[in-house]
């Protein structure tokens, strides 16, 4: 009997973790990142979502694309790609980078660990190896390894997060400031941590060979028994990233390589990321569209608001007048937030109309039936979230 | 030290042409060329004791209203010589030959065909020629100047009326055997009518695009086409280059090879600010001018840490590879050709079109041509000077033959060409090789390493429909200024291209001076 899969080569790839995610996954609920099967939730997306706010939880990052930038040029390779000072990350720190085409329009959001003098890793949510390879040209010494495949990744977030680490062994956890790198001997092997993550909140990655991943896993489920430790998913992530104001591709914006309608992708300015754009630094891609951008002022502005009523304004236009007739932008992701008891948006608005009055138009779903309501929306400058907490080394303890 | 309006780099006639229309203007300023004399692939060359030749050994195009504007008949350059016959040679000795509009050799039904094809190419030619001189307008924002040449190409395309506008829009893109097989039916004449659509490119008659545009730019000059050699050679041409551009005030330094172009950055951007030299000494300028082709320019001279990663790839995947060798042979007395007076004509051994692609098809794997295509001429029977008393060069392009030889070039693969291209001599001229002193084969890579040019490539980079007007070399680079504010470029890498004419020099000139 042929036992040969004929759809081998298009079947999901399963993360190290798999195996205790599979166990976990209740319900089932498995969407795709990157070829990697991935947990949209696992038992309740609300659930993971206080989890997260209130003690801590799990998110398998291994579908993360990873790659290992290294020799003695690869500082001067990844500074003229992104558009944040490569030079000025300290050893064993993680800075969040953006890059952009040569027009300025952003390509992706990452974050680069910086490992040691001419060793770094850029982790971003898209492959991005056709990009880098075209950075690469022209710095001979600089070799770019995709290690998405050898390396784990399990992101620990959430209040308790540090205690559970603590709990787990690895002492002067809690000593590790915000982006800091620290190792710890695990199993003959290192456990990276880094004190990074996308819920706004208190939180670590946690980086190790694949073949230990289990262990990992088994020992961080032992230490954070009684700290509430719950693994959670894509929603729940989306849920928390908002309150941050943390921008999502393919909802705040559209990477620019694949992007097919005039400036429908955004700039970091655009993105309120003009504080990763750093023109006192060396050159690098997209530099003189995004001064002249700087100087002529953008066209759009990623703004928070906090919409009247309870109703999400999901895919809402944005007006300038409570009639609805003067549109002036859209919405880009918008929920309940039920951590600031606000409803909240984020939203991207023609810059020459933020100071006016904004109104969204909302429309939701009554058991089948269409309604639609106008609400004033009101600007925040701070994100949703941001307890102080995320920030305070040693992070309080539980 | 001293200090200088412009910098340009690389003596050939681009640079010169440059070169002289900016010291006219005023400006101060010096040509650094690497090699020991001026002129690039124009430059004469002494390739054995007593002989001299250059790449480029006639002369098609070049633009009539800069020899006047650089006075070069006033420096030694003979502005209408004797137009060359063009001749298809044959084994039965049966040539071809297309002299000043009229053809002989061929059925009379060919003659008249002639006729209407040489109308139609001249007023197609004629249509196109408002566009070599001007800079090619920006895709986006159109200046009125830019939106004029547009227009300008626009009246002129709808004066050509209705029909013969038609037949443009059909013909200009055609590949050169469609468009002589409709005209034609002797082979050799349609070999060597579609000869100077193909010579330099990657190109064969069966190539889609490209072939009738070339020869619609080798049809941009007075001559209509035709070629010369002038009195006192191509060298003629460079030596009244340099006189004109000295005459009004430009240095020209030989031997002095630019390492890199000084970027120097900054809060506002980035501005080139002068060259280092190999020897290390670093000469500044307001502006800096590369004439040499523009892969050496961004990814040697001025390095990718300074260019953005869209147009660095755009630049790296520029196609460059030549596809023509140069023979030359130094002759102990004039060859006779079989059937032919005396051999002062250009010459093409071609016999029929397939014999072009089929010499295209080796070099396309990477392989020598079995039989190659070639274009011969004799300088020494125009210019006595480039040759001892009774003694004669014969220079010829010989294609295809590949950049990238399989394997490698050896001394081997040069010698197996090299003997090809005399055989194939041998059956016009039998007694050919009784004569031969002295040969040399110079393969695209050996014009690479003598002439400093990416691929060896006449063109700089291949004169194809993606890579011309306004996409050359690329966008952003295409109106000779580049990312970099205050580098230019004024070689044939730019619109209109190379040969021979000097548009990219004059245009470049005209911008920078704008």
């Amino acid at each position: 009997m042929n036992t040969t899969d004929p759809y081998a080569g298009e079947r999901l790839q399963e993360s190290p973790f798999h195996p205790r995610l599979q166990a976990l996954n209740i319900r089932n609920a498995w969407a795709s990142w990157n070829g990697y099967k991935f947990a949209e939730y696992y038992y309740d997306a609300e659930y993971e979502y206080f989890c997260v706010r209130n003690s801590c939880g799990t998110y398998d990052i291994s579908p993360m694309q990873k790659y290992e930038i290294s020799g003695p040029d690869a500082e001067a390779m990844l500074n003229r790609m992104v558009t944040r000072d490569v030079a000025k990350i300290k050893l064993n720190r993680v800075a969040y980078c953006v890059w952009c085409t040569d027009e300025g329009r952003m390509i992706d959001d990452g974050t680069i660990f910086k490992l040691s003098s001419d060793k770094f890793m850029l982790t971003c949510g898209s492959p991005c190896s056709a990009w880098l390879e075209k950075s690469v040209f022209g710095f001979d010494g600089v070799k770019v390894a995709d290690v998405t495949d050898n390396l784990a990744a399990l992101s620990v977030q959430g209040p308790t997060s540090c205690a559970v680490l603590k709990n787990m062994g690895l002492i002067g956890i809690d000593a590790a400031k915000r982006f800091d790198i620290m190792r710890f001997p695990f199993h003959g092997d290192t456990l990276m941590v880094s004190r990074t993550g996308f819920t706004g909140d208190l939180g670590y990655e946690l980086w190790i060979r694949p073949a230990l991943a289990l262990e990992l896993w088994d020992e961080l489920y032992a230490a954070g028994a009684d700290y509430g430790i719950q693994p959670y998913g894509e929603v729940a992530t989306n849920m928390a990233r908002l309150e941050a104001a943390f921008i999502m591709p393919a909802m705040e914006f559209n990477e620019a390589l694949r992007t097919v309608h005039f400036e429908h992708d955004q700039t970091p300015f655009e993105l309120n990321l003009g504080w990763l754009v750093d023109f006192d630094k060396p050159h690098f891609s997209g530099r003189s569209a995004l001064l002249r951008e700087k100087k002529r002022g953008s066209q759009y502005a990623l703004t928070k608001l906090d919409i009247e009523g309870n109703k999400p304004a999901e895919g809402s236009y944005i007006y300038k007048n409570k009639r609805c007739t003067r549109k002036i932008g859209y919405v880009t992701s918008a929920m309940w937030s039920p951590a600031v008891k606000a409803n909240i948006a984020l939203a991207m608005i023609r810059t020459e109309h933020l100071q006016g009055q904004l109104w969204a138009e909302i429309y939701y779903e009554k058991e089948l039936r269409q309604y639609s309501r106008v609400a004033r929306c009101t600007r925040k400058e701070k994100p949703f979230w941001a307890p102080a907490r995320a920030r305070v080394t040693p992070p309080p303890d539980y | 030290m001293k200090r200088y309006d412009s910098i340009i780099i690389g003596a050939g006639h681009n640079g010169l042409v440059c070169a002289a229309y900016l010291a006219r203007s005023g400006q101060r300023l010096v040509v650094l060329e690497a090699s020991e004399t001026a002129g690039g692939l124009g430059a004469s060359r002494e390739f054995h004791p007593g002989f001299h030749v250059s790449v480029a050994h006639t002369i098609n195009h070049f633009s009539r209203k800069i020899a006047s504007d650089l006075k070069l008949a006033s420096y030694g350059f003979e502005a209408s010589p004797k137009l060359l016959p063009t001749v298809g040679l044959s084994v039965d000795t049966k040539h071809v030959v297309l002299h000043q509009d009229a053809i002989s050799g061929t059925s009379a039904r060919d003659s008249e065909s002639y006729h209407d094809y040489a109308r139609l190419m001249m007023r197609f030619a004629g249509l196109l020629r408002p566009f070599w001189l001007k800079t090619m307008p920006r895709i986006g924002n159109n200046s009125l100047a830019e939106l004029m040449t547009f227009a300008h190409a626009g009246l002129n395309l709808r004066r050509l009326g209705k029909n013969d506008m038609r037949e443009f829009l059909r013909v200009v893109s055609l590949p050169a055997r469609d468009l002589m097989d409709e005209y034609f039916d002797s082979e050799p004449l349609k070999a060597l009518l579609s000869w100077d659509g193909l010579v330099g490119s990657k190109l064969a008659p069966r190539s889609p695009n490209g072939a009738v545009l070339t020869m619609l730019y080798r049809m941009s000059g007075e001559s209509k086409g035709a070629h010369v050699i002038p009195t006192g050679g191509v060298k003629s041409l460079i030596e009244s280059l340099m006189t004109s551009a000295a005459t009004a005030g430009a240095e020209i330094r030989s031997s002095a090879e630019v390492d890199r172009i000084l970027i120097e950055g900054g809060g506002a951007g980035l501005v080139a600010r002068g060259v280092r030299l190999i020897d290390g000494e670093t000469i500044e300028a307001d502006r800096v001018i590369s004439a040499i082709d523009p892969q050496r320019t961004f990814l040697d001279l001025v390095g990718v840490e300074v260019l953005d990663i869209g147009f660095t790839n755009r630049i790296r995947r520029l196609r460059c590879d030549g596809y023509v060798a140069k023979l030359h042979l130094a002759l102990n007395g004039l060859p006779e050709f079989d059937g032919l007076g005396r051999p002062d004509g250009r010459m093409i051994i071609a016999p029929d079109m397939d014999a072009i692609e089929y010499a295209f098809d080796d070099a396309k794997y990477g392989e020598c041509p079995q039989n190659p295509v070639m274009e011969i001429v004799l300088p020494s029977v125009h210019d006595a000077s480039v040759a001892p008393t009774g003694r004669h060069v014969l220079s010829a392009h010989v294609m295809y033959v590949p950049y990238r030889m399989k394997g490698g070039w050896t001394n081997a693969a040069r010698d197996l060409i090299c003997e090809r291209a005399i055989d194939t001599i041998a059956r016009y001229a039998p007694r050919i090789r009784e004569h031969i002193e002295h040969r040399e084969l110079l393969t695209p890579m050996d014009l690479e390493q003598i002439f400093r040019v990416t691929g060896g490539h006449w063109h700089h980079t291949e004169f194809a429909m993606d890579q011309l007007l306004m996409m050359r070399p690329t966008y952003e680079a295409a109106q000779y200024r580049t990312p970099i504010p205050g580098l230019f470029l004024c070689g044939a890498g730019c619109h209109p291209g190379g040969g021979l004419m000097g548009g990219a020099g004059h245009n470049a000139a005209v911008e920078i001076l704008r």
